[in-house]
């Protein structure tokens, strides 16, 4: 029940894009049609899924003060690595990117040639680093919380660029004020779209 | 090339200026959005980030730069992480130590700098190519715009949602007495999103050349 309430919490109030705006400079660049949208957003729900539950056992086992203790005897108890932490999520988000880049490489050619520059760019999507440190802060009792979180800031992810994919596909058509076309009328559309997602706040299971 | 053109030449100039408006990150080249609307309800943390941000772009920029001949291509995104997470990690220190209310306001964004895409878009687009004083104008001249935004949106948002600038505040008492009120949507995200929207607007329409097709 905990993680079915954390599930969608992290899906729909605590929304990776509209709540705490992680991962927009992605979202902006490749929503522009539905196809791609779908394609970053499933590359984006699996980098998550696997670089959290990694990140948790590093800063369970490693980075917490204390936390070398538990394992290395009690000399180490007194270690506090936490302030390595960025540079080693990082580094385990960058190998898993180019791990998920050389998969997609292989076996999905027409999905890599339309990803383009913005496959690699996932390491520096901010919705990947931000999950771990998100994580961090929260402190997860379990590694299955911290996996149920990042399967479901994924999922957030990949709804809300898919829904503006769409949007845009259609709003080309319409007749949007011309210094508004294109970038401006994204973010209000976005805006109003974070409003609309803030009605599911206080949803609890 | 340098050694030629003086060190305030009319490019280099134009490397400072262009960033402001014409070529501003945030709102013509579209990079660094993450952070930059999590933390502009008020000025305060708004200004300490871009501080943080001018100090990360300038130093690693000028740090890829210098190394620019000795990077392998292969690796050069993972080389130009650890550099910008080892200084990222530098300025959280710092703040930790002198600036702590600031630092907790910011909670996990003075981390996410080092996934602003400021940072990279420029090291890869321009200290990769470049030599070590024009990656440091560069840097300057990006995160000015990118400051010049941040601060924009802060104060709107400050002003209208909560009556105050810098923690000061600006409204009157006498205006809350005849039934003003503080606009409470103004501090939440979504609003952020609509300031940058309405902002990009107003630039567009001052400079006809950036509308998109």
């Amino acid at each position: 029940m905990e993680l079915a309430n954390l599930f969608v919490k992290s899906i729909f109030i605590e929304n990776m894009i509209f709540a705490y705006f992680l991962g927009m400079c992605s979202y902006l660049a490749v929503s522009k049609t539905v196809k791609t949208g779908v394609g970053l957003g499933a590359a984006v729900i699996f980098v998550l899924t696997i670089t959290l539950p990694i990140n948790f056992l590093l800063d369970k086992y490693i980075l917490k003060p204390g936390a070398l203790g538990t394992w290395l005897g009690s000399e180490y108890a007194d270690v506090d690595l936490s302030f390595l932490s960025f540079i080693l999520f990082i580094a385990v988000i960058a190998s898993m990117v180019q791990l998920v880049e050389m998969i997609v490489e292989r076996f999905a050619p027409a999905l890599y040639s339309a990803l383009g520059i913005f496959l690699p760019l996932i390491a520096v999507n901010c919705a990947i680093l931000g999950g771990s440190l998100f994580m961090q802060q929260r402190d997860f009792s379990s590694i299955t919380e911290a996996t149920v979180y990042g399967f479901g800031s994924g999922i957030g992810w990949l709804l809300a660029i898919v829904a503006i994919a769409a949007i845009r596909e259609k709003i080309a058509y319409s007749n949007v004020p011309a210094p508004l076309k294109g970038l401006g009328i994204t973010f209000i559309i976005t805006g109003l779209m974070a409003i609309g997602f803030m009605s599911f706040m206080g949803i609890k299971l | 090339m340098s050694d030629k053109e003086g060190l305030f030449s009319k490019k280099n100039l134009q490397l400072l200026k262009d960033p402001l408006d014409d070529n501003n990150p945030i709102s013509v080249q579209v990079l660094g959005i993450c952070s930059a609307l999590a933390i502009t309800v008020k000025l305060e943390p708004a200004i300490v980030m871009s501080i943080s941000v001018l100090f990360v772009l300038v130093a690693s920029n000028v740090i890829v730069s210098l190394l620019r001949n000795m990077i392998p291509n292969r690796i050069r995104i993972i080389v130009q992480l650890v550099i910008v997470a080892a200084l990222v990690i530098l300025v959280d220190q710092v703040l930790k130590a002198y600036a702590y209310d600031v630092s907790k306001q910011l909670s996990v964004f003075v981390g996410l700098i080092i996934t602003n895409c400021i940072v990279m878009g420029r090291l890869e687009a321009f200290a990769l190519a470049n030599g070590p004083w024009k990656a440091f104008l560069d840097g300057v001249g990006n995160s000015a715009g990118y400051a010049f935004i941040l601060v924009l949106v802060a104060f709107f948002r400050e002003l209208l949602g909560s009556g105050k600038l810098y923690g000061i505040q600006i409204i009157p008492q006498s205006f809350y007495d005849f039934g003003y009120q503080n606009n409470g949507l103004m501090l939440l995200s979504p609003m952020a999103l609509i300031v940058v929207g309405l902002i990009i607007w107003a630039q567009r329409a001052r400079n006809k050349k950036l509308i998109e097709k």
